[in-house]
């Protein structure tokens, strides 16, 4: 097990930069997820760190070791690919004892190794299959087991979970979550999802454009978005966006007269009386989950607003609806999409 | 097994009656089979006729050859008609010797009495008859084994050491990224328009130097090395997934372990397809072998065969007999590695 530094990493296809300066440090034992939009660099940057891609600039210590030029094999590092990468023509325990034969390690070792992992990933009555013989699923899990025989300095996940449905999916996230608590390894953990960043996560690496736009815990991110790019990004269904101007009375208002945007999640706006609302919106879609139900709506200059409320709506489309922002929880954003900070309000309600 | 047959056989497009697309489809089969098989089977029939059968006109089919009896009187045994009486009764005569257009038959049952027939009213009296002798022959008196030890070997010899390096030059030109890989794929593709003829006597000229004439390594390496091997073997690795090169790198594989292990056995159907060409070309190599192999001791079987054909006259029921059985080992090789080739093709549907 072991920490690992990127140190200025660069990377550039052709004239293309693709990582734009990352500086990054995890500590042992942590379970780190890059989450960004598709292109971001999220995946480049893993792979950079496995020692599949060169870097163009930069460098990469794991424990301490420079590795920049250290070949991929000599890293000691494993990786689970999207596509799981199993060998199709090597039986499940092949598949798992491959990296060991490779290691050098002997038999009887190999052998106790592979059916330990078998055990906890419940593949020891599928050791003698083909990987074209396993459901999704299994293979998933077998993938998961090539890296866990080798007991690696860092597992590196790339978008695992990409290829499962949805049910197997949240499935499996809780099953990585608690192979985390059990073997307890540094990982790090590719996804495009923020769901399974903000499940997974012990920090969560939010990348765009090929640049580190914040690190933070999962609900640090939630409630100290950095920018306006992390406000979208972290938080389901998004925080809502809205130009400073068009909410009436104190919401406006901020101490650093700085503010362009304001950001404010849907489960922080709530329907109330027309005389202490900020804003007056038309409900244009209400969906209603029996527990929550959102509300969408839209307010003055078609801005969009998405209002959660706890419990069933009898609300239906074409309403109109005073609703007012809990002052606790806004957000605010200057003109170059920065958090204004310090930010009295939030400050306390956080401290 | 039987039941398979039928099903094979007597398959139809559905229902219960044969539509025309079935009649159809049946005669283009057929007609297939009649260009394709026509021509081995007649080989195969041919070969066991005697020289005389074989020049005779109309031809048969089948090998006949003449009936004949011994007759008490006569020391040789006499060729049997049958003969159509001038009472329109038929019987069956010997015939004692032809002067002119009179035939003198004799009754093999009663020797004593000669008949004079015309000879136009006898027509010979044929059963089919193999003449084995054209194979036991050859195989006695012609050094056939020793000529099928050189092919045998020739074929086998190259063939592996064409999938070798063959496989390896694919390797490197499908795995590796490296500055003129392109230029070294074009200049494999290019030396596939210039034909053997060309170069005959330059290759000639290094082989004398090398001091390979007469021995089978004169056949064996200068082909061993094709760029349609290179090129197909390629072609197939490009597709298998670069994750699982990767992953083998993860893996801690050096690159001929991944060679060996990963890349080898996933182009298992195109090492079979390139296996049967190359089994094929050096099987029936004509021309380089004619050229190189003087000594009649290290002759391939085709240089051989070539002997039976003389200047003045060739002895065609050797000929064809021999080459009946320089026929079968590729037919053998053929048989047992089409199912990699199959399997080779089912693949491709897989994702």
């Amino acid at each position: 097990m072991a920490g690992l530094e990127l140190r200025g990493i660069r990377k550039d296809y052709g004239g293309t930069a693709v990582l734009k300066g990352i500086d990054l440090s995890i500590a042992d034992g942590e379970f780190v997820v890059f989450v960004g939009p598709s292109g971001c660099g999220k995946s480049t940057l893993l792979r950079v760190i496995a020692g599949l891609e060169t870097v163009t600039a930069g460098d990469i210590h794991i424990d301490g070791t420079e590795v920049t030029r250290t070949a991929a094999s000599d890293r000691g590092l494993a990786m689970v690919f999207q596509s799981y990468a199993l060998y199709p023509h090597m039986t499940v325990s092949q598949n798992m004892s491959f990296a060991l034969e490779n290691m050098g390690i002997a038999k009887a070792e190999i052998s106790s190794r592979v059916d330990r992992a078998a055990r906890m990933l419940r593949l020891t009555d599928y050791l003698q299959r083909k990987p074209a013989a396993l459901s999704g699923g299994q293979r998933q899990r077998v993938a998961i087991g090539r890296a866990i025989v080798r007991d690696p300095k860092i597992f590196l996940f790339d978008e695992p979970l990409s290829n499962l449905d949805a049910e197997l999916r949240v499935a499996t996230r809780k099953e990585l979550a608690a192979l985390h608590a059990e073997i307890g390894g540094t990982m790090i953990y590719v996804t495009h999802d923020q769901v399974e960043a903000m499940t997974l996560a012990d920090r969560i690496v939010v990348l765009n454009g090929g640049r580190i736009e914040q690190i933070g815990t999962p609900l640090d991110l939630y409630n100290r978005p950095a920018n306006l790019f992390v406000a979208g990004f972290i938080g389901s269904p998004r925080m809502n966006l809205l130009p400073t101007e068009l909410v009436r009375g104190e919401a406006a208002g901020d101490v650093t007269g700085r503010a362009a945007t304001l950001g404010i999640r849907p489960e922080h706006v709530e329907p109330c009386q027309e005389a202490e609302a900020d804003l007056t919106v038309r409900i244009d879609l209400v969906e209603q989950l029996g527990g929550e139900t959102f509300l969408y709506a839209t307010g003055p200059n078609d801005t969009p607003l998405t209002i959660r409320c706890d419990g069933q709506s009898r609300l239906v489309r074409g309403d109109l609806l005073p609703v007012r922002f809990s002052r606790d929880h806004l957000h605010r954003f200057d003109a170059a999409g920065l958090a204004c900070r310090p930010e009295p309000l939030l400050a306390r309600s956080h401290s | 097994m039987t039941g398979k047959l039928r099903h094979l056989l007597l398959a139809r497009r559905g229902g219960a009656s044969w539509h025309w697309t079935d009649v159809a489809s049946y005669a283009y089969l057929a007609l297939g089979v009649l260009l394709m098989f026509g021509p081995v089977l007649w080989l195969a029939l041919s070969s066991f006729k005697t020289p005389a059968a074989l020049l005779e006109f109309p031809p048969s089919l089948l090998p006949m050859a003449q009936s004949e009896v011994s007759v008490p009187g006569y020391p040789q045994p006499l060729p049997l008609f049958r003969v159509t009486m001038e009472d329109g009764s038929v019987r069956e005569l010997a015939q004692v010797r032809r002067v002119g257009i009179i035939a003198q038959m004799v009754d093999p049952a009663a020797p004593g009495q000669t008949i004079r027939v015309p000879a136009d009213r006898r027509t010979p009296v044929r059963h089919m008859a193999l003449a084995v002798e054209n194979y036991t022959d050859p195989l006695t008196q012609f050094d056939f084994l020793r000529f099928l030890r050189n092919s045998l070997v020739v074929t086998v010899v190259a063939t592996i050491i064409t999938l070798v390096i063959n496989s390896m030059a694919a390797y490197a030109l499908s795995v590796y990224e490296f500055r003129g890989k392109s230029l070294a794929m074009l200049g494999v593709i290019g030396t596939l328009m210039i034909p053997i003829t060309i170069v005959l006597a330059p290759v000639y000229l290094v082989v004398t130097k090398l001091g390979f004439v007469d021995s089978l390594w004169a056949v064996i390496l200068p082909g061993a090395a094709t760029p349609t091997g290179v090129f197909l073997l390629r072609q197939y690795m490009l597709t298998i997934p670069r994750d699982l090169i990767e992953a083998a790198r993860m893996d801690k594989a050096s690159e001929w372990r991944i060679y060996a292990r990963i890349v080898m056995p996933l182009s298992m159907p195109a090492l079979a397809v390139l296996a049967i060409f190359s089994v094929m070309w050096r099987w029936n190599e004509f021309l380089w072998p004619l050229a190189v192999l003087t000594k009649t001791e290290v002759h391939t079987l085709p240089i051989a065969l070539n002997a039976f054909q003389g200047e003045l006259q060739t002895q065609w029921h050797y000929l064809l007999a021999m080459t009946v059985v320089t026929l079968l080992p590729v037919a053998l090789v053929f048989a047992f590695l089409q199912r990699f080739i199959t399997s080779g093709i089912a693949n491709t549907g897989m994702k």
